[in-house]
């Protein structure tokens, strides 16, 4: 059932790159709903999808990838049916992106507050420059950069503050949807910590939902409300932050959470390599079953389907199985 | 002969004009003994410096001031020989496991490279046996990997595999620069477990370039926390990390995010407006400017290293001008707690 708060509802969705050996399924079969006003964090390692299922959802992939299947129902409308102008105008207005190295992604030739105009006025057409350079400057207050950048350019800029530059500008259109990749990942504690701030402050102020990509644990749990594991293309568990982190369901969960260090205990490190298989070639059953200490036989047989294992707790694991009262209950092995 | 591997002695680098350009590494001195090994951790925040120490321990650029000393001789004063030798002797691993790769060759391609270019073996069966050797220093076994594609390995597989490619010229120190800093925590276990191991049973020490605390509190021996090219402290890793004195050392603890949502970060906190102070010019402390305990001295005398705790545990900082006990500090400039300006 539809949450009522649900603001952006992926299901099914499939994204694929063709490689002369055949089809890379870097997003394969992913479902999950963002609602509004949270943060939803998206883990996984290098190379899980992450990227290109939030690509999919803002349909900027490009050759040799393409949109397999699936919906993306923003605001009630299913986005992968616009036409390319429709989707153009959808983002940034209503969906907007701070790109994996976003830093790095800003004009070099152009000042900070030129490329904000350039967004802004794409979309809304030539503004009066007064009430654009007052709109600006309001941006920059809301994330915190002071006035003097205005006609600064990025390589004047220190990387958290071109950091967050990108997300006055993802917040310049003010969208229902932003999804941050690796916003802050490039950046040391300190400063990493002050764009986590903005970020949590913009959610405040503006209610607006992120989708937060990244692969620090620790800054997950500071930060998002939901986290959404991911592993080689598909969604494995979704599930409130505490929860997820109290209680992980799924065995991929369990070791991501065991395997952050902390500051607070010397103890030996726990080892979880296995094998990671061709991306191309992906084993039958479970995606997970070639690293996962539990794998059993039915675990190559069929890939194991995304249940409600506890209240708004979802998990994709054969372990886990309904007794006679209809609830799920983890198997021991 | 010298006792130690590494001498560095009072070495500055910067880039740029010596007057005005910017201070990467400033009036740093650090001995490194040949024995027992140990993994010797470097962390800051980006442009502290961090990797300038490598740069400079690889031989990539020299110093601006001052001398670095391999077994007693300056690298900087070596023949064509001791070039070759410290080039087998001292080796790298960087960041991006995977950039290194070239997608198109399997694995088995990085190993002839080093096995040709060094001449390692007689024949081909030698070769394979050291190739052999060197997968099973980090774990893993040439069946298993050397006919696979980079993309078909796993981050972690694909760092320590050029671990294993470092180890084939038997090197007595590895700079690691980042080296997990690209694999997600499942795998980075894997790698710094290697680097352990092969302290512990090939005597390689190491150099661990890193901005994550965490991992240096799990396998650092030493570790060498700097601000903008000083080194703020000082210390056992354990030490410094459990009992952090530098003002600025505190604040980067207090900030590594702790994986428990219900231990959120303490209070909120800004950047300066400014981030200026880097030139050999600027006076006083350096992380004056965003210190919450800053004191009228800090903006102009610069504070040197001063003892806090055993085993050479030092702070750059005036509080401990008298000792491992902070001085009262009357007349620190208080902050508001809420939104202390850093
Ligand atoms: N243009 C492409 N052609 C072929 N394969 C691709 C292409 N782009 C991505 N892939 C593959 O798709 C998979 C998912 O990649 P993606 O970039 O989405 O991962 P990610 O989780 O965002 O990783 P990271 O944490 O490194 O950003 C990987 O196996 C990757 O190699
Ligand atoms: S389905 Fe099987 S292999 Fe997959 S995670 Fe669960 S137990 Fe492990
Ligand atoms: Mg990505």
């Amino acid at each position: 059932m539809r949450n009522p708060e649900t603001i952006l509802e992926v299901d099914d969705l499939r994204v694929y790159y063709a490689t002369p050996q055949g089809d890379v399924k870097a997003c394969d079969g992913v479902s999950f709903d963002l609602r509004s006003g949270e943060i939803l964090g998206l883990v996984g390692e290098s190379g899980s999808g992450k990227s290109t299922a939030t690509g999919g959802v803002l349909r900027t992939i490009g050759s040799p990838g393409r949109i397999v299947s699936g919906t993306v129902t923003l605001d009630g409308e299913d986005i992968l049916k616009y036409d390319d102008e429709k989707m153009r105008q959808t983002r940034w207005q209503k969906l907007s992106l701070i790109p994996q190295g976003a830093m790095n992604s800003l004009n070099p030739t152009m000042t900070i507050s030129d490329q904000i105009a350039d967004v802004i006025e794409t979309h809304e057409g030539r503004q009066p420059a007064d009430a654009l350079r007052e709109r600006i400057m309001t941006l920059f207050r809301r994330v915190g950069l002071p006035e003097r950048i205005y006609s600064m350019y990025p390589h004047e800029l220190s990387g958290g503050m071109k950091q967050r530059a990108c997300i006055a500008m993802s917040i310049a259109l003010d969208p229902l949807v932003i999804v941050a990749d690796e916003a802050t990942s490039a950046l040391d504690v300190v400063v990493q910590r002050v764009v986590a701030q903005t970020m949590l402050k913009i959610k405040r102020e503006l209610n607006v939902s992120f989708i937060m990509i990244g692969h620090d644990m620790g800054l997950m749990a500071q930060v998002v409300d939901r986290l959404a594991v991911m592993y080689s293309g598909q969604l494995l568990e979704i599930a409130a932050v505490r929860d997820m982190f109290a209680r992980p369901a799924h065995p991929y969960s369990e070791i991501l959470i065991e395997s952050v260090p902390t500051l607070t205990e010397r103890k030996p490190m726990k080892i979880n390599e296995g094998i990671t298989h061709d991306p191309r070639n992906p084993p039958s059953g479970c995606i997970f079953r070639l690293r996962c200490p539990h794998a059993m036989p039915v675990c190559s047989e069929s890939r194991p389907d995304m249940v409600e294992v506890h209240p708004e707790q979802l998990v994709a694991c054969h372990l886990w199985k309904k007794d006679e009262n209809g609830s799920y209950v983890r198997q021991s092995v | 002969m010298s006792d130690n591997l590494f001498e560095i002695r009072n070495v500055s680098k910067i880039y740029g004009p010596e007057d005005t350009g910017l201070v990467a590494l400033s009036e740093y001195s650090f001995s490194i003994p040949k024995e027992p090994a140990k993994i010797i951790t470097i962390a800051g925040e980006s442009g502290s410096g961090k990797s300038t120490l490598g740069e400079l321990l690889l031989r990539s650029s020299p110093p601006t001031r001052g001398e670095i000393l391999f077994e007693g001789v300056d690298i900087w004063k070596f023949n064509d020989q001791q070039k070759r030798d410290y080039h087998r002797h001292v080796q790298a691993v960087f960041q991006d496991p995977f950039g290194v790769y070239n997608p198109f060759y399997r694995i088995r391609h990085v190993f002839d490279m080093v096995l040709k270019n060094y001449r390692l073996a007689s024949n081909a069966t030698q070769g394979r046996e050291l190739t052999e050797e060197a997968l099973n220093a980090v774990g893993l076994r040439g069946d298993d990997v050397l006919e696979k594609y980079p993309h078909q390995l796993s981050g972690g597989q694909r760092q320590r595999i050029m671990i294993a490619r470092a180890t084939m010229l038997k090197p007595k120190f590895i700079v690691a620069d980042e080296p997990v800093s690209m694999v997600d925590a499942s795998l980075r276990a894997s790698i710094l477990d290697v680097m352990m191991k092969l302290r512990d049973d090939f005597g390689i020490s190491f150099l661990y370039v890193t901005h994550d605390l965490s991992t240096a509190y799990q396998i650092g021996d030493q570790i060498l926390l700097l601000y903008q090219g000083t080194v703020a402290e000082h210390g056992n890793a354990v030490d410094v990390i459990t009992q952090p004195k530098h003002p600025y050392v505190q604040l980067l603890i207090d900030s590594v995010p702790k994986p428990d949502p219900d231990n959120p970060w303490p209070g909120e906190i800004e950047l300066p407006a400014e981030e200026a102070l880097r030139t050999p010019s600027a006076k006083g402390c350096r992380f004056c400017p965003r210190c919450p305990q800053r004191m009228p001295r800090c903006e102009t005398e610069s504070p040197e290293r001063y003892d806090v705790g055993p085993d050479g545990h030092q702070a750059a900082c005036f509080l401990y001008e008298n000792g491992p006990m902070p001085s009262k500090t009357k007349e620190s400039m208080s902050v508001d707690e809420s939104n202390e300006h850093v």
